[in-house]
């Protein structure tokens, strides 16, 4: 029966061919773009998400407790009010306590790997230009294993920190805004009054301006002392090897820590919430557009659905079942949005190539950058099965009603 | 043409009427046919005569299974069709009825060839070459042997009409059911069309039906059925 019908759906649309195209091209559009969105959508989502990975740590143990800590007094009288006058706390040398034995324990766990940080705020002078900028304090050796700092690295090496009793690795932007370069001595100042003359051993270049502009690093010793902080990190940058599974990992090491571990998702929450929206708006629109490209499919159908009345009656007559007219005219709809969806796929990667060759600046990037696009079959499947569900259901209605035709009426009307 | 020789040997009937009516529901509802028994054998031509509006041709969809009747039942081969599903009445039209209307209703698209394969296709019971082959000699016993590849545009009006009885029997029916066959022909091809209505009847063993305005051809058939009214008057054989 299938190859009769097919035969018959492909006879009809040929029949009606230039609106058969028309509608065809709707889907081929929509297709196409879904692609292309796509493409362009997860190409940004993924390359936004590899950033944030690629330049932060997958999971940041910071000195700081999700929940503080009960105070005894409010333990003790669990249903009292408690009130404390003129308790001041004493002041704190802040940051994780038993640092070294955090990270030796972390590092013992399969597929972690770990460095100690410790963060802090500077100013930096150079003949009469100040700067603020942040300091972080590292061990290089832990630190490359950790972060791509390493591959920043324009001018230098990372290892060249010990090369020098001062030295310190700066983003170029922050550089060319002193009016320093590499091998120039700069002085660098702490809120705890500590004083360093250091030397600019390597300049780094991330394309992101507020670390090219904003950060240096050194050594985790001499920041300690630059700080006032003997033995402090505040941070833990932990790197895991599954890093869609960071979360789990960041709650389970907190649970045995205490301190606040963030994963990078978790971190950047509120943003990867916002993508989920734009792809959500994107599925949408695309809908739309296919949606649209179903209503000519529609038009189509029904229009030989209405020219073919005499032809259903007949078929009908001769032992033709309501399922075998319905499949006809459901093919018709099936076969344009096949034959558009293929079209589809051309014009989707067309775009996808030619979106790939435009280069543009972005604002507070220092680099030209080209459009991220992801390449996905998936992408293609989903377009499809979108495209083949509107035109399958455009198709469906019209096919429905013709099924239903009454052939003595047809018959009768045509005598 | 295969005869369906046992279909007619039997005696019994092929196609029975009992007790049928057909009332079009409507404000005023109208009565098609009123309280018809008929019963149809293999090996004979019956023509249904009658005025205009008499429902001649109300009848023939009702014995052809294309409608359903309010009142009464329809049994082909002695099977009840009133409880049947839309599905199991298109198989037996597929299987056991063929049908030949005023206008050919030749599918435009397809050559003669095709437009006969079209109900074996949907039946399927033979492969390709066998419908081909029973196609090819369809047409050739009604002389279209010549036209198998014309398309119904490029036919005169005879030779469409011919195509369609080749397309009715395409599937070995027992009964031919026709509407006013010949009333689109001249008076040769109505004539011609008629014949092979004969030569199915006595050499096939089938029954053909036919309703017709035209008295001098009614009067070739073995039966001729009056209805006036949706009513039965005569039912006559006549040779």
């Amino acid at each position: 029966m299938t190859p009769l019908a097919l035969r018959i759906a492909l006879i009809h649309l040929r029949a009606r061919g230039r609106q058969t195209l028309v509608s065809l091209l709707g889907v081929a559009t929509g297709v196409g773009f879904s692609i292309a969105m796509a493409a362009l959508m997860q190409g940004s989502q993924l390359d936004f998400i590899n950033k944030i990975i690629d330049a932060t740590p997958h999971i940041m143990i910071k000195d700081e407790f999700r929940n503080p800590a009960e105070q005894p007094a409010a333990r003790r009288y669990a249903d009292g009010a408690v009130a404390l006058e003129g308790a001041k706390p004493t002041e704190e040398l802040r940051g994780i306590k038993g640092a070294g034995r955090t990270v030796t324990q972390l590092e013992a766990m399969p597929g972690l790997v770990v460095a100690p940080i410790l963060r802090g705020q500077v100013v930096i002078r150079y003949f009469g230009k100040d700067e603020a900028a942040a300091i972080v304090g590292i061990d290089p050796e832990r630190h490359r294993r950790v972060s791509q700092l390493a591959g920043d690295i324009r001018d230098g090496r990372l290892e060249d920190l010990h090369t020098a009793a001062n030295g310190l690795i700066m983003g170029d932007g922050l550089a060319r805004k002193l009016g320093a370069g590499m091998g120039d001595t700069v002085t660098v100042s702490s809120p705890a009054g500590v004083v360093f003359k250091m030397k600019i051993v390597a300049l780094f270049h991330t394309g992101v301006i507020s670390l090219d502009e904003g950060e240096v690093y050194a050594l985790l010793k001499k920041v300690q002392v630059l700080q006032d902080r003997q033995n402090v990190v505040n941070r833990i940058y932990v790197k895991t090897d599954d890093v869609y599974g960071a979360f789990d990992r960041a709650r389970a090491i907190e649970a045995r820590f205490g301190y606040r571990a963030e994963s990078w998702d978790e971190a950047n929450q509120d943003i990867l919430e916002a993508l989920k929206i734009r792809n959500v708006i994107m599925y949408t629109v695309v809908a739309a557009i296919l949606l649209v490209a179903g209503m000519g499919i529609f038009n189509v159908v029904s229009t030989i659905t209405f020219e073919k009345l005499r032809d259903i009656a007949i078929l009908k007559s001769m032992g033709f079942r309501e399922a075998d007219i319905r499949a006809i005219f459901v093919l018709q709809g099936l076969i344009a949005g096949t034959a558009g969806s293929v079209l589809g796929w051309a014009l989707g990667f067309g775009l996808c190539q030619i979106m790939s060759t435009i280069e543009f600046k972005v604002r507070f990037a220092t680099d030209m950058t080209q459009l991220p696009l992801y390449y996905s079959p998936w992408h293609y499947a989903i377009a499809t099965v979108f495209a083949m569900t509107a035109a399958g259901l455009a198709a469906y209605i019209p096919a429905r009603r013709a099924a239903r035709v009454d052939p003595v009426d047809i018959i009768r009307g045509a005598a | 043409m295969t005869a369906p020789a046992a279909k007619a040997a039997d005696g019994k009937a092929l196609v029975a009427a009992r007790g049928v009516t057909r009332v079009l529901p409507a404000a005023v509802p109208v009565t098609l046919v009123h309280d018809i028994d008929l019963d149809i054998f293999g090996g004979e031509v019956m023509a249904i005569t009658g005025p205009s509006g008499s429902g001649k041709s109300s009848l023939l969809y009702l014995l052809g299974l294309l409608d359903r009747p309010t009142e009464g039942r329809i049994e082909i081969d002695g099977a009840d069709t009133a409880a049947m599903d839309s599905d199991a009445l298109a198989r037996l039209r597929l299987e056991q009825l063929g049908f030949v209307f005023q206008f050919h209703f030749l599918l435009p698209e397809f050559s003669a060839l095709e437009n006969v394969m079209i109900p074996m296709r949907r039946l399927g019971r033979l492969d390709e070459a066998a419908m081909t082959a029973r196609a090819m000699d369809l047409l050739g016993a009604l002389d279209l042997g010549d036209l198998v590849r014309k398309r119904p545009d490029q036919l005169s009006g005879g030779q469409a009409q011919r195509v369609a009885i080749a397309r009715a029997l395409a599937n070995d029916p027992a009964v031919l059911l026709t509407d006013e066959p010949t009333g689109n022909l001249d008076s040769k091809n109505s004539a011609a069309v008629f014949d092979i209505f004969e030569k199915l009847a006595r050499e096939d063993g089938r029954a053909v039906v036919t309703v017709t305005h035209d008295l001098d051809l009614a009067g070739r058939a073995d039966r001729r059925v009056e209805l006036v009214d949706g009513t039965v008057v005569s039912d006559r054989h006549q040779h």
